[in-house]
């Protein structure tokens, strides 16, 4: 009982994980119809600088990792933005070249980390309560869990909120349905492109600094191995939903803990489950939309 | 001259030409600095055409899915590692009942075969059932659980990060050893004229004609009483083929593999390749490979040359990173010339023709969902 | 009549294909012209051609400007207003999300929809998609109308509504056309009678016919461009 527990509360801690870069991509996605391979790099970029600066402020510190999330948020959303802009945007609706743009960007983003901090991951020190566990259930959860959950249950509701309540968040709403019919208003669909690209960044930045958390490390492949397992959470939940995405990514970390417990199988499960997926409901769980 | 060299005879000719030429290469003296580390006969310079010609095969047979049946799959390195591992584990395995080693040679070469179309056959016929982008995440996601079998050593076979040396013993002794680097050159430059060969008749059989149609207007063909899934598995399956002989090329050529021709980014790679060398055309992933091989060892160099390493960081870093360079150069090429280096070359063959422009390669059109 | 619109030598191709071939015509800047043709004659694609909506080439002048490199966007803001074929409102917005997004700066003008379509105020927060075909197509014409347009764009508005509603949107068109110049892509010859003084007719991506409307549909004309089938669903 206490192992189900333990697996499980872990399992949403790196759903979590997952959520903070799944949310972006799927946004994207649904809006512009890219899939973006430089997401990863957004997440890597903004955990290295936020370790950083976190480290000069406090290494090891509550006041050092949170000016760390703080600035892994602002890098995210700038290098995230600046990526449309200068990249995606003078391709614009040509979804292929997009989508080679940022792998391209990706690769070569990934070379550069290595060649600025190296090629293997640097340990990182974090305050002391997040190396400690609670007892739940007769569980020890590993503390950093909770501060996963918690920004991502935070992230979920800020993305939910600007949707619903704000007018880019009706543009952007209204353009994952029907984006042609967006611009065939009068409405310069293009500055809601930036706009999820930054909401995208932001979110896998934040991902990037709990991610070296979770892990107690940076590295600069880090952003590409969490962004294949986005990917299939981002397949699994439907393009283009948050709600979606947030309910795909649980699933599949719990699913992947569950089979890595009981076997060592997990990333088999997952791609078994995306298989399973997309041949029962091939545009996903919550899926509706179609470019 | 003009009309020749374009009719069906003078192109033939050109071909015939140009294998002849790399075919005597390893026996002439021929020095390029700054492009081959050496003369042409020298066996560090030829294995490492070898690889890149291998690798052009590669990338042609993935321009058999991406740039022919426009189909973006993120899964076909996991056929190039079949070849490598396929050939490397059952050479080991088969070496030991006693056959002749020619027998377990050739045995070995055919169930790789078998194993790559089988393969192949059953991804293909899962991840056709979707398409555009979905296609491309299932092909990834299958790419992704191979890389993890190879990486985990899966029933001792596969070596986990160390990979698989191939057994020499049962391997014939020309191929084996550098002395014999210009006979695996050979070799390479063989499978690089087989696939080549093999890509021409299937874009030109019917086959070809059908699966291209459906890239640009699948309502159409199926409304012909054609079904493009067939085709498509067909396409991809024989890509799979392709891709794992090339596979087994470059497992003779190193005598080893490890679990990095099976990730993700090794797919990447060949993406970059077929762009940077132009989608749509043959001649693009040949002259793709080619190039991003010999940028890709060159750059290497330059990384460690002394000129570089007395630059400041910002400049020093950037420029000791292959592979920064090169997804820079794909990312300029994707932007700014998206026929690639064949498109330019044509583009600018046109204008002095003072005839048409160069259009953007169909094939980019649209591939999405 | 100056035309509002002068259309030369559109040409429109959709996924490779052309669609709609060198057509030239004009739209003048008072009442309706109608743009008819059959099934798959070009009709929506010339529209979505005026918008830059598909790949195009060819000249588009609108009031004397050349609009056709501007992005969609751009063109919509100088004033061309667009209800689409098959309506495209927002199924998953609320029928007050649906209008706020369609409002275009200026002073749009929500009473016109309590004026022309008085349910769709009762229905301000239901999920558009859930809404009977009839009161969609209500809201895709509320989007335009309630802007200052100078030229309507209307595709198909009467497709698949019931009779009531054929009639209530005919009206609501009919008081648009009073001072804003349309074109209008339909294929119930009666509305077109009602509503249109000249028509453009199309066939196989070529303008083929001009004229006046009422002369056109007394011809024997109607039967070579448009076919039975159309008379048949005029009747």
């Amino acid at each position: 009982m206490s192992i189900l527990v333990l697996l499980l509360i872990t399992g949403v801690g790196l759903g979590a994980l997952y959520f903070l870069v799944a949310s972006g991509l799927s946004l994207i996605y649904g809006l512009m119809g890219v899939l973006n391979f430089a997401h990863g790099s957004f997440l890597t970029l903004a955990g290295f600088i936020g370790w950083e600066v976190g480290r000069r402020v406090g290494d090891g510190t509550w006041g050092g990792l949170l000016v760390g999330m703080l600035v892994g948020v602002v890098v995210g959303a700038l290098v995230a933005a600046l990526t449309e802009l200068v990249f995606i945007r003078p391709l614009y609706e040509r979804h292929i070249e997009q989508v080679l743009v940022t792998v391209g960007l990706g690769l070569a983003s990934v070379a550069l980390f290595e060649g600025i901090w190296g090629t293997d991951p640097i340990q990182i020190r974090l305050p002391a309560w997040l190396g400690e566990t609670t007892d739940v259930l007769g569980a020890n959860i590993p503390n950093d869990r909770w501060l996963l959950i918690g920004c991502a249950i935070l992230v979920l509701a800020l993305i939910v909120l600007f949707l619903q309540r704000t007018s880019y968040g009706l543009v952007i709403r209204a353009g994952v349905e029907n984006r042609t019919m967006v611009t065939a208003l009068g409405i310069d669909v293009r500055r809601a492109f930036t706009i999820v690209f930054a909401i995208g960044g932001a979110a896998a930045g934040l991902g990037g600094v709990l991610a070296s958390v979770y892990y107690g490390q940076v590295s600069a492949h880090q952003g590409t191995s969490l962004l294949i397992f986005a990917f299939i959470v981002t397949v699994i939940g439907g393009l283009g939903s948050l709600t979606g995405a947030a309910i795909a990514s649980v699933l599949v970390a719990v699913i992947q803990q569950l089979a890595n417990f009981y076997g060592g199988w997990g990333d088999f499960a997952v791609v078994l489950a995306l298989a399973l997926v997309l041949l029962f409901r091939p545009t996903g769980l919550m899926g509706k939309v179609k470019h | 001259m003009r009309t020749f060299l374009h009719s069906r005879w003078g192109k033939l000719a050109i071909g015939a030409g140009v294998v002849a030429i790399a075919a005597i290469l390893p026996l002439l003296d021929i020095r390029i600095p700054g492009v081959l580390p050496g003369p042409t006969y020298t066996p560090g310079t030829l294995s490492m055409l070898a690889y890149a010609m291998l690798i052009a095969a590669l990338a042609l047979s993935y321009h058999l899915i991406f740039g022919v049946a426009g189909m973006l799959s993120f899964g076909h390195a996991m056929f190039f590692a079949a070849g490598a591992y396929g050939l490397g584990i059952l050479l080991s395995l088969l070496a030991p009942t006693g056959m002749p080693p020619e027998a377990v040679f050739l045995l070995a070469i055919a169930l790789t075969l078998v194993l790559a179309l089988v393969l192949g056959g059953l991804v293909g016929a899962l991840a056709l059932r979707v398409t555009g982008i979905s296609f491309a995440m299932v092909t990834l996601a299958f790419a992704q659980a191979a890389n993890v079998l190879i990486r985990r050593n899966t029933a001792g076979l596969t070596g986990g990060e160390e990979g698989v040396r191939i057994e020499t013993d049962v391997v014939p002794e020309l191929l084996v050893g550098v002395v014999n680097t210009r006979n695996l050159y050979w070799l390479a430059l063989g499978i690089l004229v087989l696939v080549y060969l093999a890509c021409l008749w299937l874009e030109r059989s019917r086959l070809g004609h059908v699966v291209a149609a459906a890239r640009e207007n699948e309502l159409r063909v199926t409304v012909l009483g054609l079904r493009p899934y067939r085709v498509r598995l067909f396409v991809f399956a024989a890509a799979a083929v392709l891709g794992a002989i090339a596979g087994m090329g470059f497992m003779l050529l190193q005598s080893s593999a490890t679990p990095r021709i099976s990730t993700a980014d090794f797919t990447l790679t060949l993406l970059v390749i077929v762009v940077l060398g132009g989608v749509g055309y043959r001649w693009g992933a040949i002259v793709g490979g080619i190039v991003y091989t010999l940028l890709d060892q060159r750059l290497a160099d330059l990384a460690s040359a002394a000129w570089i390493q007395g630059l400041p960081d910002v400049l020093r870093i950037p420029l000791s990173e292959p592979l920064f360079l090169l997804g820079m150069l794909f990312v300029l090429v994707v932007m700014f010339a998206p026929g690639g280096i064949v498109g330019l070359a044509h583009r600018v063959s046109r204008r002095r023709g003072g005839a048409r422009d160069a259009t953007r390669p169909e094939a980019l059109q649209d591939v999405e969902a | 009549m100056t035309p509002i619109l002068a259309v030369r030598g559109l040409s429109a191709r959709i996924a490779g294909q052309q669609v709609v071939e060198a057509a030239s015509f004009e739209v003048t800047e008072h009442g309706v012209t109608a743009l008819l043709g059959r099934n798959g004659a070009g009709k929506t694609s010339t529209i979505k051609a005026i918008l830059g909506l598909t790949e195009r080439s060819g000249e588009v002048t609108f009031a004397g400007d050349r609009i056709d490199r501007l992005m969609t966007h751009r063109i919509v803001q100088r004033g061309i207003a667009y209800v689409p074929e098959d309506r495209e409102v927002f199924s998953q917005l609320t029928v007050e999300e649906n209008l706020r997004l369609a409002e275009r700066g200026g002073a749009p003008r929500r009473a016109i929809v309590g004026e022309l379509f008085p349910e769709l105020l009762e229905r301000a927060k239901q999920q558009a998609g859930t809404l009977s075909g009839g009161q969609q197509q209500m809201v895709s014409l509320s989007r335009a109308l309630m802007n200052d347009n100078r030229l309507l764009l209307v595709d198909e508005p009467t497709k698949g509504l019931a009779p009531r509603i054929v009639g209530t949107v005919t009206k609501a068109l009919e008081a648009a056309a009073e001072h804003t110049p349309m074109l209008l892509v339909e294929q119930n010859l009666q509305v077109v009678r009602a509503l249109a003084h000249t028509v453009v007719v199309l066939s196989g991506g070529r303008v083929v016919h001009t004229g006046p409307a009422a002369a056109f549909l007394d011809s024997e004309l109607v039967h070579r461009h448009l076919g039975v089938a159309t008379e048949e669903e005029a009747a």
